[in-house]
């Protein structure tokens, strides 16, 4: 967090000053591990492991908050009697279907509700990154569901939990990801210590942290230890995702992302969601409990702000002008379209993925394949001159007087030249004033995405064809202003806010959203931004003018609230659990629910209130059900749905490890994404044979000096300075290994690239003993690229694709590969480098590793079944 | 003549450098043991007083490539890797192993993937060294800890030169680590040697009490790069002047912050009153030292030291020489008095001999 | 300047008749010290604005001067960030007016080693008629069932999380008007 969020870290440093203690997990010692009070270095990939043993340290001990557990979790919630536990399975969970290579989620339903909820099959979800989507929708379940408030029902979910984490003792967290186990305990004792009644804790991440095949599962284990805790809702408390980009929150708001629309409303998919109801309906699912109840209301307004008068009740608000997803449209799906020639054009807007994607030549080569190409970025970076200066440029891969990719340059705006809001990281919208007018022909995305949109509807006008009546009916009239007629930012966030059709009179917030088509919405959870017309982005009211909450400093959503589900704060009663962390409580004699945050609850709805029978919606929400976006009302400790590899978190191997998984047969993710396609690859891990042809674990980050793929940082001198080369970090004991020295060469060899990079020999890398074996570990920053003040090789070359099967995220965080000293091969034959580590590792271009490596499969619901063989080698 | 106390020894410099309405003289606390070392203090100064470049220049010195307080950098964090203990925190490497990995061939035997398939697992081409090391026979090290695989699954190809600081290998496991940031920057000594030595008076003492070479003044004739005991003030190449930090003297001026102090994102550079930041160092001093932080120590707050206090002063975690830092600074014009009074002893007797000669000459 | 004035402002002069015998304080100080001035205080305008790099969100003031920036720190009022800023946003200044730059367009032909010019408006129109092109080829209107699909998989889109939310809803809106449905950001990666 001090590395790469070190203004953020000034409130750890407070929290330190006033005693709270630090631990730090990191396979590197960082400028964080520095001022931490523990650090705890750990086997990249291996964090389920460490919080399994966390969740587990708690249960033993009966740690958990439990009045907390017993209300506000499904803890006590009784599981369908058909689900069987990676215990039973050797890593693999009921209803596993090897044909698709993933669950059936029917037997993971709460007692009774086997057949009325969940996602049946998942293998469609994963192609949609439905993960993402149920980020905030809460999945389908019944929610009234058995429960056994004594917690002894072996299958309640306490008892699940307590038998599937039975195994992650300190001793397997010691040998699985090299943590000694005293320091283990250190960690958890001080975790449960510092929680409860009187005191919460924080769990801190920064989003690398969910690129592994298993990054979802990474923080549903997380969110197991803050409920069990009873940390979430409450002040101290929460998990807190640093994210790494400006509004990197505000672009999956309002995504930039095939599988979503704003407000987190899925894009349509051609099979399930043929009409406007089928859609709706699998958003709110009809008779459920929670606020998604008003699904309807955010869809029909969302159409209603993107088709105007078009849209209206009898032609279902142009449902039909939105494009269908068939399966997997995700970012590296793309790619290797590309290769394959089937994109034509491709736009790059501030991203730079010949650098910052995982495997950068697959990037360059599908860049290379195109027909156009249009960059909109400040500066000239890689992915615009891959066709000059790219890595095959040299390797003979790419030939410029043979590559045909036409490419558009287009200057982009810097933040100073425009205005607009920001949303960062703790979904705080922040409203930015325009200083200066862009430089030549320098523009904001706004402005070319305006101007392009009425060129394309010129150039449309009168067209007699079904595919142009979208963008013909396409509410498209802002006003624009100055020299070269910029559109109306504010007039944009007004129509996000959403507004009442007939008087134009913004909306206060989303409750007021109507279906009829009365209202329009361009995004539901940020309506109350623009509230009585006052751009509420924009406030600035200083610190020192208001409370610690500060809420009239730009605008959270949703409603202006700080803390989510803050009705957690309060007991069942609605009295603040203590004193000390009083934040949102009832107020008895007003009838109302008051406090220092906007309450993320019905106002009026008193801790007493139980919903009627048949009741769905949010009025189906009891009054001390603080969750109010789960269909239970609870937090889930154990999730019958909404992930798609499995209801709890397991530890699998990396998809690249040295290591045969010490807890399963199961070696990885069964469930991820993998793409067969040739010119991916992924290096062989135990079970198959030749691991060894790639045997260290390397992992990449960032530095405090630079930013991302860098055309921020090594474009700017007193950045580039600092960190002015390429390099690569090992421990004394790996360079006295492979023969590496201090500031000189090594290269890195992984089944996909071999980069150069200079060596740091320290002692902030150690080696780690894992499962009684030694494993060394190299880390590398992710910045560098060959365009730029300074330069160098680019270390996510070294990657391939594997993803999460939830949310499609890569695994760009561990792999493996080889270290030699000396620089790298030019020209030619540094393919050949790589093609004979590929042959020696037993590589086959296109071929996929085997998914399943237990002989034990159990089909969904039938636990009577023996163990079946499958087809996959067995150590 | 200059007097003696006013080249050594405790005083308030800018009415003694005659400043009459001279409001509490202004400077840095660096609390090390807060930084985080992110440098944003070197960019910080550098952005708001158009300090130029100084190069690309990966030095190798953990993340310092800065090197050194200069011309062109007037902050500079420096970093010191340690494998001592830190402090009252647990030691972060403790029960890590230092030995060598259990190799190649060992780790597939560990692994259960050693099979016959036809390709020499590991065995890079054309290259005798890595061949050797990958291709060592196991001797049965399934399971092999550090000792025991150090002698067989690896060919030591051994680190020529260049070892950075604190290598200790060959212990069975690690212990202790730490790593130490300091953001280092000119001291604004009481007793300037470089204001002393300044013929042009380009180099002045402010109404803050801070020392400023004065850009529109300065001839570059470099008398006080070699009087300055820290080694701060530096001569640009091709400019020739001198520069350094002038605790940003116009934003001071405007009752604002400098901009190191104002960047710092973890209050590590604490800009204020001189008496005031030297009442909160002792505090935090106190309370380190409460902690189990024994090693917390201040440098150059001490009025009655080889420069009469510093204006910029520091809480470090270990001796100064670990930070680059000189131990014992002297003001260098120290002896000034004394030698100008030597010098003008024997300038009298010389005139006296002189018009000796003449008188008796003429007599 | 009167010769009384000019001899009060020699630093020998000042030097002897003031309180600086030894010329090392106001003696010595010159006219341009003593006319410094915080270009923050004599700026034109400033912004409040909030930083670029990540996101957590910091709060910056940009001070222009001549419709440049000229100088960009830590918004003290914040409740985020306090006035402090990381080396990046320290160097917003340097960012925005970097001299590697881009600020004209840049065109590279199919199969050409170099760059060439190309002006805004004509590489607008360009880029407009390669995307109707690119749906023309790859429109998809049913899948093999009848069942809509409105769609084109012949255009691809990456990047977002670096701009501004009106900019994504309006890139959003756009390409899913124009059937566009392969939208991707870092979010993803």
């Amino acid at each position: 967090m001090a590395e790469a969020h070190p203004v953020g870290f000034q409130w750890v440093m407070e929290a330190k000053r006033r005693g709270a203690k630090v631990f730090h997990v990191d396979p590197r010692f960082t400028r964080t591990s520095a001022v931490a009070d523990t650090y705890l270095p750990i086997r990249a990939g291996t964090d389920i492991a460490l919080l399994g043993g966390v969740v587990r340290y708690i249960l033993d001990n009966e740690l958990d908050f439990r009045e907390y557990v017993l209300a506000y979790t499904n803890a006590a919630t009784i599981v369908s009697e058909q689900f069987a536990d990676t215990e039973d399975g050797d890593g693999l969970f009921s209803g596993y279907d090897p044909n698709t290579d993933s669950y059936v989620q029917t037997s993971w339903q709460y007692a009774g509700h086997e057949q009325d909820s969940g996602s049946g099959h998942t293998a469609k979800e994963r192609d949609g990154a439905a993960g993402l989507i149920h980020e905030s929708h809460g999945a389908q379940v019944h929610g009234q569901a058995e429960r056994d408030e004594t917690l002894q029902h072996p299958r309640c979910v306490y008892q699940i939990l307590r038998r599937h984490f039975a195994r992650y003792t300190p001793e397997m967290v010691e040998r699985v990801c090299g943590i000694p186990r005293e320091k283990f305990l250190e960690l958890a004792r001080a975790w449960a210590e510092n929680s409860g009644r009187d005191r919460t804790g924080a769990l801190v991440y920064s989003v690398g942290w969910t690129q592994h095949s298993v990054g979802v599962q990474y923080i549903r284990t997380g969110a197991i230890i803050q409920l069990l805790l009873g940390n979430m809702g409450r002040p101290g408390g929460g998990i807190l995702a640093l994210r790494g980009h400006a509004s990197i929150q505000g672009s999956t708001d309002i995504p930039t992302l095939f599988n979503l629309l704003p407000g987190y409303l899925p894009m349509p998919h051609h099979a399930d969601h043929p009409t406007f109801d089928d859609w709706v309906d699998s958003i709110r699912h009809p008779g459920q409990k929670g606020f998604w109840g008003d699904a309807r209301a955010y869809a029909a307004s969302l159409l209603k702000a993107y088709w105007g008068d078009a849209a209206t009740p009898e032609n279902d608000f142009c449902y039909d002008h939105l494009p269908r997803m068939t399966g997997d449209h995700g970012t590296y799906q793309q790619v290797l379209n590309m290769i394959d020639g089937k994109i034509k054009g491709y736009f790059l807007l501030g991203q730079n993925p010949a650098v910052g994607s995982a495997h950068g030549r697959a990037q360059r080569l599908g860049m290379a394949n195109l027909d156009w190409l249009v960059v909109r970025d400040l500066f000239m970076i890689e992915s615009a001159t891959f066709w000059k200066n790219g890595p095959e440029v040299a390797t003979g891969e790419i030939v410029p007087t043979e590559c045909r990719t036409e490419v558009f340059f287009l200057p982009a705006a810097s933040h100073v030249e425009k205005e607009g809001t920001f949303t960062q990281t703790q979904r705080l919208l922040q409203w930015r004033e325009k200083a200066v007018e862009p430089p030549g022909d320098a523009r904001s995305e706004l402005w070319f995405f305006y101007h392009l949109g009425r060129r394309l509807r010129e150039r449309l006008a009168g067209s007699p064809h079904r595919r142009d009546r979208a963008l013909l009916d396409l509410a498209w009239d802002y006003p624009t202003h100055g020299p070269h007629d910029e559109p109306s930012a504010e007039a944009v966030l007004r129509e996000i806010n959403g507004y009442d059709v007939s008087t134009g009179r913004p909306l206060s917030s989303f409750t007021e959203a109507k279906d009829d088509g009365s209202t329009a919405v361009g995004c539901w959870i940020y309506s109350g931004v623009y509230a009585d017309g006052v751009n509420q982005a924009a406030r600035r009211r200083s610190r020192h003018e208001q409370d610690w909450v500060a809420a009239e400093w730009g605008w959270a959503w949703p409603a202006n609230r700080r803390i989510l589900y803050n009705r957690a704060s309060a007991d069942p009663q609605g009295r603040p659990w203590s004193e000390r962390k009083k934040y949102v409580w009832w107020d008895p004699q007003a009838g109302e629910w008051t406090g220092h945050d906007v309450p993320d609850f019905e106002r009026t709805k008193p801790p007493t209130y139980r919903p009627p029978q048949g009741a769905s919606g949010p009025a189906a929400l009891a009054g001390d059900d603080p969750f109010i976006m789960q269909a239970d009302g609870k937090g889930w400790l154990y999730a019958p749905s909404g992930v798609l590899d499995g209801p709890l978190p397991t530890h699998y191997e990396p998809a690249e490890s040295p290591m045969r998984n010490p807890l399963y047969g199961q070696q990885a993710n069964p469930t991820r994404k993998v793409y067969a396609h040739p010119v991916n690859s992924v290096n062989p891990s135990p079970p198959q044979e030749h691991s060894q042809v790639f045997p260290y674990v390397f992992t990449v980050s960032r530095l405090t000096e630079h930013h991302t793929a860098g055309a921020m940082s090594r474009t700017v001198r007193p950045l580039a300075e600092l960190q002015p080369e390429m390099f690569v970090e090992v421990s004394p004991e790996l360079a006295a290994e492979t023969g590496l020295t201090h500031l000189g060469w090594a290269h890195l060899i992984s089944g996909r690239a071999v980069i150069e990079a200079k060596v740091l020999v320290t002692d902030r890398l150690t080696p780690l003993r894992v499962d009684g074996r030694i494993i060394h570990q190299l880390w590398l920053p992710y910045h560098f690229g060959y365009e730029g003040l300074v330069t160098g090789d680019s270390a996510n070359d070294l990657f391939g694709i594997t993803l999460d099967p939830n949310v499609l995220i890569q695994e760009s965080k561990v792999g493996t590969c080889d270290v030699r000293p000396g620089r790298r091969p030019t020209g030619p034959v540094l393919r050949d480098l790589v093609e004979d580590y590929r042959r020696r590792a037993g590589i086959v271009p296109g071929e996929r590793p085997p998914t399943v490596t237990t002989p034990v499969l159990r089909p969904a619901g039938r636990s009577d079944d023996g163990p079946r063989e499958k087809g996959a080698d067995h150590a | 003549m200059p007097d003696g106390s006013s080249l050594y020894g405790p005083l308030d410099p800018a009415p003694d450098a005659g400043w009459t309405a001279a409001g509490p003289r202004m400077g840095f606390f660096t609390d090390t043991s807060v930084c985080i070392g992110c440098k944003a203090c070197e960019v910080a100064c550098k952005e708001w007083n158009a300090v130029p470049e100084s190069g690309f220049d990966l030095l190798g010195m953990s993340y310092d490539n800065t090197g050194a307080l200069t011309a062109n950098s007037w902050r500079h964090v420096a970093f010191v890797e340690q494998p001592v203990p830190a402090g009252h925190r647990t030691a972060p490497f403790a029960g890590n192993p230092t030995g060598a990995s259990a190799g190649a061939t060992s780790a597939a035997v560990a692994a259960g993937t050693t099979g016959t398939s036809g390709t020499e697992p590991g065995v890079p081409p054309g290259d005798a060294d890595a061949a050797a090391r990958m291709a060592t026979a196991p001797g049965g090290t399934v399971g092999a800890s550090a000792g025991d695989a150090a002698g067989t699954g690896t060919r030591f190809l051994g680190m020529p030169g260049a070892a950075p600081p604190g290598r200790h290998t060959g212990v069975e496991t690690r212990t202790d680590f730490r790593w130490l940031m300091m953001s280092d920057v000119c001291k604004h000594c009481t007793h300037a040697a470089c204001l002393d030595v300044c013929p042009t008076g380009s180099l002045f003492r402010t109404e803050f009490g801070t020392v400023v070479v004065q850009e529109d003044i300065c001839n570059g004739c470099g008398y006080c790069i070699s009087a300055c005991p820290y080694g701060v003030i530096d001569q640009r190449r091709g400019d020739g002047r001198a520069w350094k930090c002038t605790l940003c003297y116009d934003r001071l001026g405007a009752g604002m912050t400098p901009a190191c102090a104002q960047a710092c994102p973890t209050e590590s550079i604490q800009y204020g009153p001189l008496d005031e930041l030297r009442e909160r160092a002792a505090q935090r001093v106190a309370t380190l030292h409460d902690r189990g932080v024994p090693e917390a120590r201040l440098y150059g707050h001490d009025p009655t030291d080889g420069v009469g206090g510093d204006g910029a002063f520091f809480l470090l975690l270990d001796e100064p020489e670990v930070y680059g830092l000189p131990p014992d600074p002297v003001v260098t014009t120290r002896d000034l008095p004394r030698m100008w009074r030597r010098a003008g002893l024997a300038a009298l007797a010389m005139t006296a001999a002189a018009v000796a000669a003449f008188v008796g000459g003429s007599s | 300047m009167g010769l009384r004035t000019f001899v009060a402002g020699w630093p020998v002069y000042r030097q002897l008749t003031g309180t600086d015998p030894f010329g090392r304080g106001p003696a010595a100080q010159s006219d341009r010290s003593a006319g410094l001035t915080a270009r923050t205080e004599t700026a034109d305008r400033v912004a409040r604005s909030v930083c670029p790099y990540c996101a957590v969100g910091c709060g910056q003031r940009v001070y222009v001067t001549d419709g440049q920036v000229t100088q960009i720190e830590g918004d003290p009022g914040s409740p985020i960030s306090r006035g402090r800023l990381c080396p990046k946003g320290s160097a917003s200044r340097s960012l925005v007016t970097s001299p590697l730059r881009q600020t004209t367009v840049r065109y590279r032909r199919p199969y050409s080693t170099e760059w060439e010019d190309l002006d805004l408006d004509t590489a607008l129109d360009m880029i407009t008629d390669r995307i109707l092109a690119a749906r023309e080829q790859t429109w998809e209107d049913v899948d093999s069932d009848g069942r809509p699909l409105h769609r084109t998989l012949g255009i691809s889109s990456l990047g977002g999380a670096t701009l501004d939310n009106e900019e994504n809803y309006l890139i959003k809106k756009l390409f899913t008007a124009m059937g566009a449905l392969q939208i991707e950001n870092q979010a993803r990666i």
